[in-house]
């Protein structure tokens, strides 16, 4: 297997070469950028399997890096990696279109596994996000206002969930759970459409009230 | 309507004193017409009608403010003191018309500092909260500056207002007479410097809400950079001192990057005492304090602490120290879940792990302070663990309705 091309986006040039450095010959790197503009244009033309993309930036942050490039290319993945743990932001990348969220404090060879993962096609939550998106699933809606399509989860991805939140991987939540991997992942990637198109008000307000933070 | 038949001013609506305002309220008409009925008679009686608003102002009590105002506005400094200066006009008015005159050289000066020193008192009163207050700080920021600045114009125009009837009054009288030629000038230079003043004042009152927004600013950076020199700074020093340790230096970055963080969300402190996420939390940042592991917590829900739940943090500190203990380079990971009927905690590391049939039925840690400390509360623990696949304890305990 190739490895994967990625283009780096964060406005910390330090942090921008202590990532390439971290991830060496496991994936390779196209380009770096520092703003929003930069981003749009090196990822046009660089076409990167994945964009690493830093949440906060000035000039409207990562939400409007993806916002700019899906205008063009809808099918562009990307990866947020972030320092920020504030669930608001999180959640509003992933909203955006952000195929996963990894913390920035991740092992290079785990990174470079989580750009695998999202080049395939597959969703990639680190176990704060799996603890947000159970959060934001919480609450009972009434019954008349959900779409059990979109703002609920089924048993089964509240359970992979959880194994994530405790920092489980999936090969490991499959053996726990008994099942293949590929379903495992299958669940994750449910949940993160569902975590994209749910209109559940609470993904828009809950984070406020909750103070995940920590 | 209340059942009370008096007469009363209300000044929640007045022009002048509110005497019309309250005598429409009483007839039940708009405000409008005893108003204009005033004037007609003021200027048909050459300003007995004057009078007599004076003697109702002072006969008519006022409404008393129990009724909620229909309209509670800023009155206009302007409206007032247009009012207050008719209202000497037309008492200047009676007395000659009672035959008492002195002459248009007293008159004029007099309604002209009526007006001006009405204007200077009207600013002196604070101007009612306007329910309408702009949301944000910026706006409500430039609104105050913009009223400052709007205060000192109307206070110089008052101030000019006075002096001008006092010169009005002595050129009047014939004093300047003498030195005319010398008043004019007087005056043209007066006129000419106040031209020239006036942009100079208006940028001095722009200048000072200009500095007011900047001392806000150097005062937030102030406390910042305070804020950065007594935590951030002092870590780096000891980072630098400690090089030589790289576990030490790790866990002072740890420490920090958690105060830091809890600084900039602006996050409340924690409540270890009263709320079980933060119970957790707190439990995890004191193991890792003392040991020297790496946690990391998520917490999904919250509920207020009780007797079962402070034996499950109780017992998730213990797990955790034994995580750090048994394997302390590896990543320990805390999961609480709170869910309507019950509250689940996990404890995952993935060191060393060991063969639980093999523990020392003496080992108190595990037996006592973990699992009889849960089954005391009616709530369940559960080890499981492999030589070399870690360990993980489950914590769980019902939930009091």
């Amino acid at each position: 297997m190739t490895a994967p091309t990625v283009v780096i986006v964060d406005d910390h040039a330090i942090f921008r070469s202590g990532v390439q450095a971290e991830l060496g010959d496991l994936v390779e790197v196209l380009g770096e950028a520092g703003t929003v503009e930069d981003a749009v244009r090196a990822i046009a033309e660089r076409r990167p399997d994945v964009v690493l993309l830093d949440v906060h930036m000035p000039g409207g942050g990562g939400v409007e890096v993806i916002r700019q490039v899906f205008a063009a290319r809808p099918d562009q993945r990307f990866l947020a990696l972030s320092v920020s743990d504030a669930p608001e932001d999180v959640i509003a990348v992933v909203r955006a279109g952000a195929r996963g969220y990894v913390t920035k404090t991740i092992t290079g060879p785990e990174l470079a596994d989580a750009v695998r993962r999202v080049r395939d096609g597959d969703a990639v939550f680190s176990p704060r996000l799996a603890g947000f998106v159970l959060d934001a699933f919480a609450d009972s809606l009434p019954a008349d206002e959900v779409d059990p399509e979109l703002d609920q989860l089924t048993a089964r991805e509240r359970e992979v969930l959880r194994y994530i939140a405790r920092g489980y991987l999936y090969k490991e939540i499959a053996l726990r759970l008994g099942i293949s991997a590929k379903t495992v992942e299958a669940h994750v990637s449910s949940v993160l459409r569902k975590l994209q198109l749910s209109n559940r008000h609470e993904l828009s307000r809950w984070a406020v009230a909750r103070r995940l933070v920590d | 309507m209340s059942a009370d038949r008096t007469l009363r001013r209300d000044p929640g609506n007045a022009m002048i004193a509110g005497v019309c305002a309250g005598i429409a309220r009483r007839l039940g008409v708009d405000p409008i017409v005893p108003r204009v009925g005033f004037v007609v008679v003021a200027i048909g009686t050459s300003g007995i009608g004057a009078l007599a608003y004076l003697a109702l102002w002072a006969a008519m009590p006022a409404e008393a403010r129990e009724r909620p105002e229909r309209r509670r506005r800023r009155r206009g400094s302007w409206r007032i003191a247009t009012g207050v200066a008719l209202l000497a006009l037309s008492v200047l008015l009676v007395f000659r018309q009672l035959g008492v005159w002195w002459s248009d050289a007293l008159v004029w000066p007099l309604v002209l500092a009526a007006f001006g020193v009405a204007l200077l008192i009207s600013l002196t009163r604070p101007a009612p909260e306007d329910a309408a207050e702009p949301a944000s700080e910026e706006a409500r920021r430039r609104r105050r500056s913009r009223e400052a600045a709007g205060r000192l114009s109307l206070a110089g125009f008052g101030i000019a207002l006075v002096l001008g009837a006092g010169l009005l009054f002595l050129w009047a009288r014939g004093v300047l007479n003498a030195a005319g030629d010398v008043a004019l000038a007087a005056v043209v230079v007066i006129v000419g410097v106040g031209l020239i003043l006036a942009p100079l004042w208006w940028r001095f009152a722009r200048s000072l809400a200009a500095e007011r927004a900047q001392r806000i600013r150097s005062q937030e950076r102030a406390e910042l950079s305070a804020h950065l020199h007594d935590s951030v700074l002092q870590t780096l020093a000891l980072v630098q001192r400690r090089a030589d340790d790289p576990a030490d230096v790790a866990q002072l970055a740890r420490r920090q990057e958690r105060e830091l963080r809890a600084w900039l969300a602006g996050a409340p402190p924690l409540q270890p005492d009263e709320r079980v996420a933060d119970a957790l939390r707190a439990a995890a940042i004191e193991v890792e304090e003392t040991r020297g592991a790496p946690i990391e917590v998520v917490v999904v829900g919250d509920c207020p602490l009780d007797e079962p739940l402070e034996a499950l943090v109780a017992a998730a500190r213990e797990a955790l120290t034994n995580a750090a203990k048994f394997a302390a380079d590896g990543q320990i990971r805390l999961y609480a879940e709170v869910e309507d009927e019950r509250v689940t905690a996990y404890v995952d590391d993935r060191g060393e792990g060991f063969d639980p049939e093999r523990v020392p039925s003496d080992r108190r840690g595990l037996r006592e302070s973990i699992i009889g400390r849960m089954e005391r509360q009616g709530g369940h623990a559960e080890v499981r663990s492999q030589p070399g696949r870690g360990t993980e304890v489950e914590l769980s305990v019902g939930r009091r309705r």
